[in-house]
């Protein structure tokens, strides 16, 4: 990619207008009907398959590949949603490599799986691109549920239990739905506004009410919507940024990575966004390979994402390491950032090399500095908020399973949950138990 | 490097790789295209009778079933005899032969089911300087509704009686070509003999309907939304051509009579199976309409290469070599005993080979929880299915179990006697051993 624009400091417009569109094209671009046919012909139809015991949502994984093969996609889309409804979008975001692709026997065989992930979009985006919605809602139950947040382990929920008959309102602080899907989500993985159209699809089921822009423990409260609803799921995101906590970080520039992809994915125009030359990402996950790599996108010039434990234990995935390192991304591994740099605005900053062991990580002697007009933290984000009422468990809400919280009426799933990766789709599977575990706890 | 050079007959071609008699020898123009491709041999696309050509429908003429990326593994077609005038053919035929002399040309016919249409037409042949006929007793579709074709091959008394007509008249080498839609192959292969065939080929299409049109209701391929029976070809059809081809070829009535092998040969190895059980060449050509002349090349450098491993110097030297071990069912050697062994280095536990034993065999595979696959001696019968269902080629092998091992299933020692069906104790007509 050119440099339009190889001035220092962070501003806009650092490419032609088309590079843009080019660099934040489909990260997977979807397979076209004969694609999708060879793809699933790999499939052995394994007993008891290790694709499907590593989907965190059970997905009938050799099933919906014999359906496609079988030139019914419709009907293969439908064996995957019945078990994720977010299924068109975890076919984007999931970590495959690290889960039924990793488990694949053919991964094992040859170091070729089969290509699950797409062969999913494959088969959801075929259903979907009709506009119809496959699931029927049951006759009306009179219950009520409130659901809390508008992200993948929500939309689940409230998606299961209008299934069921009950009548939902989900509420999110945010003025769109999705949560992470649609705020947190790298922008050449989901394209095109896929998690709003998703979002609008998996809302035709019916008996679920939107409520935007209520922030719980300030527009709404745990103790009114107990009041009001018959139970509630609380599916909240993690509102808070963990601090580096170090002298510098208050200059300019100087910002968390999670608002720059919110920024990011709501930007119309990204030669509007404006992006630093020298940018240095800290943090080892994939928000951090996110804010990374779409900074190179925008066209800054150099990007480091700088992790302070060795590579094996990055949270990114060895195939985002290599997404990383594909678009130019130099990736620093053992340094710690010490100090920040600048006069009003950040203009270095200062790591030391460490040392993971015995005694832990151990700061070296060794230090370097990296130019840098923008800094994005990425080093996690924390719960806040928790409402008073329920346990908690390290720094979340305390869940047992199937999601029930320590109050009878109250479940929780998704990050804001004690349990589970941080992944959608594990947050989608969270919401479902929970709606089950609520449906059967209501009918009772 | 091994030598391919074919003698069928007394017809000389450098190799035993003919293009059977079909769509891509129906004119000069492909024929030398085949010849310069490396082609031994080719029989011309059947000629009819002079007057007005045969008419073919207007499209669509084949159909195919398909395996894994649309690779084309069987092939149905309703395309009938040439649809060129007499003699263009015949002047093409001539001017090939001329240009091609060490290449086999032999003259595919079918005239109606007389004696003067076929006394008629072998002069015209002979002229051409052909190097033989073959007669077309075989096509399924559109002839046969007219009395020829297959109409004529599934009459024994028919294939002798023109066979007779077409050997009193002219002095080329004759190959009859058999049907397979009939129920014993070596019938119309002893007519052919007593009618004085020099040679059978075998075999020409199977009766087929490819598909149906789900929307139309129409069998594919549909025609105005009809559709009628065609002839089958291709890679699905070889085991039945094979087992045709042994038939005639260890029957002994038939045995000595030359065979051209055909049906869904692909590859060398397709063709050194026909040749091992007693075909003298082969003939292709689902094949070549799939992949076009150029395959020819790797069936001659893999059945050289085959050879010089084997340390065979000609063709002959194989040409029937397995012959001898096909035989009936109840001679085969039931105090042979043996296990299916999975080697768990080659094993990517996708448990198919579970799946299969468990659902529908003999529930001799044992899994664990972390899927490692075993066989269990006390129940494997040694069917052989989770071989062949298992997506790892050699990952699970049957063992034979030495004279004196126990077969755990039976709870007998296995034996060193040969016992078949014949002597068997549960056979009420068992003669006793000698």
């Amino acid at each position: 990619m050119s440099q339009l624009n190889q001035g220092s400091g962070v501003v806009s417009a650092r490419l032609q207008a088309n590079e843009y569109k080019d660099n934040f094209l489909d990260l997977h671009p979807p397979l076209d009907p004969h694609e999708a046919l060879v793809a699933a012909d790999r499939c052995y139809f394994c007993y008891e398959a290790p694709c499907v015991t590593s989907c965190p949502t059970d997905i009938d994984i050799p099933l919906f590949i014999r359906q496609i093969a079988t030139g019914t996609p419709e009907a293969s889309a439908k064996t995957i949603l019945a078990q994720n409804i977010l299924g068109g979008m975890c076919a984007r975001v999931c970590p495959t490599e690290t889960l039924c692709e990793e488990a694949c026997v053919r991964e094992i065989a040859e170091g070729k799986p089969v290509d699950i992930g797409r062969l999913q979009r494959f088969a959801t985006d075929t259903l979907m691109q009709t506009g119809e919605h496959p699931f029927v809602r049951q006759a009306e139950t009179g219950k009520t549920v409130a659901v809390v947040g508008a992200g993948p382990a929500g939309l689940a929920c409230a998606h299961r239990l209008a299934m069921h008959g009950h009548a939902v309102r989900i509420s999110d602080a945010n003025l769109k739905a999705g949560g992470l899907n649609e705020f947190g989500i790298a922008a050449y993985k989901s394209t095109n506004e896929f998690a709003a159209s998703e979002v609008d699809w998996l809302l035709k089921i019916g008996g679920i009410e939107l409520d935007l822009g209520k922030t719980l423990g300030k527009d709404i409260y745990l103790e009114g919507l107990l009041e009001d609803f018959d139970a509630v799921f609380l599916g909240m995101g993690l509102g808070g940024v963990n601090e580096l906590g170090l002298s510098g970080e208050e200059k300019d520039h100087v910002i968390d990575a999670v608002s720059f992809i919110h920024d990011l994915r709501q930007t119309k125009d990204l030669s509007t966004l404006p992006v630093g030359r020298h940018v240095v990402v800290i943090g080892g996950g994939m928000t951090a390979v996110d804010a990374a790599v779409q900074s190179k996108l925008l066209g800054a010039q150099n990007v480091h994402l700088v992790y302070r434990r060795g590579r094996e234990r990055m949270n990114a995935s060895k195939y985002e390491q290599d997404i990383a390192a594909s678009r130019g991304v130099n990736i620093i591994t053992n340094a710690e950032p010490t100090r920040i740099i600048g006069n009003g605005a950040v203009q270095e900053i200062e790591f030391s090399y460490t040392v993971d062991g015995l005694l832990g990580l151990q700061r070296t002697d060794d230090t370097f500095r990296l130019k840098a007009d923008q800094v994005f933290k990425a080093i996690g984000q924390s719960l806040t908020g928790v409402p008073s009422l329920l346990k908690i468990d390290g720094r979340k809400i305390a869940v047992s399973e199937n999601g029930k919280t320590s109050h009878a009426k109250i479940w929780a799933g998704g990050d804001c949950a004690s349990h589970g990766d941080d992944l959608t789709v594990t947050a989608v599977a969270e919401g479902r138990d929970a709606a089950e575990d609520i449906h059967r706890t209501l009918m009772a | 490097m091994a030598s391919l050079q074919s003698n069928f007959l007394g017809i000389k071609s450098p190799n035993p790789f003919w293009l059977a008699s079909a769509p891509p020898t129906d004119k000069e123009y492909n024929v030398r295209r085949a010849f310069e491709a490396g082609w031994g041999g080719v029989v011309w696309k059947t000629l009819g009778s002079e007057g007005p050509p045969i008419v073919n429908v207007n499209g669509p003429r084949y159909g195919a079933i398909w395996g894994a990326d649309r690779r084309l593994l069987g092939l149905n077609n309703i395309e009938l005899i040439t649809d060129r005038p007499l003699e263009i053919n015949l002047r093409e035929i001539k001017a090939v032969k001329r240009d091609y002399p060490d290449r086999a040309v032999v003259a595919s016919l079918m005239v109606p089911c007389e004696e003067g249409a076929w006394k008629a037409i072998l002069p015209l042949v002979e002229e051409t300087g052909a190097d033989g006929v073959e007669l077309n007793f075989g096509c399924p579709h559109g002839m046969a509704e007219r009395g020829m074709g297959s109409a004529v091959g599934q009459v024994p008394e028919y294939v002798e009686m023109v066979t007779r007509w077409v050997k009193e008249t002219t002095r080329m080498p004759c190959i009859v070509k058999l049907t397979p839609n009939i129920s014993d192959i070596c019938q119309p292969a002893h007519a052919a003999l007593k009618g004085g065939a020099d040679a059978v080929s075998l075999i020409n299409t199977i009766t087929s309907v490819t598909g149906v049109d789900l929307d139309l209701m129409a069998p594919t391929p549909t025609i105005d939304g009809k559709g009628t029976h065609g002839g089958y070809c291709g890679p699905a059809v070889k085991p039945i051509a094979l087992n045709m081809v042994a038939q005639i070829a260890r029957n002994p009535i038939t045995r000595d009579i030359p065979i051209s092998g055909i049906g869904g040969v692909t590859n060398w190895r397709d063709a050194a199976e026909f040749m091992a059980l007693g075909a003298g060449n082969v003939q292709v050509c689902t094949a070549a309409m799939t992949y076009g002349f150029k395959i020819v090349q790797e069936m001659i450098s893999g059945l050289s290469e085959w050879m010089d491993e084997k340390q065979y110097t000609s063709i002959d030297q194989f040409i029937g070599g397995a012959v001898p071990n096909v035989t009936d069912w109840q001679y085969l050697n039931l105090n042979h005993v043996t296990k299916a062994r999975i080697n768990q280095d080659d094993c990517i536990k996708c448990g198919r080979c579970y799946a299969a034993c468990e659902d529908t065999s003999h529930q001799a595979i044992s899994i664990t929880p972390d899927r490692i696959f075993e066989v269990k001696d006390d129940e494997c019968v040694a069917c052989n299915l989770c071989v062949n269902v298992c997506p790892v080629e050699g990952c699970i092998t049957m063992e034979t179990l030495p004279v004196g091992a126990m077969d755990e299933r039976t709870g007998i020692p296995v034996s060193a006697e040969h016992g078949d069906w014949t002597t068997h104790p549960n056979n009420p007509s068992a003669q006793a051993a000698e």
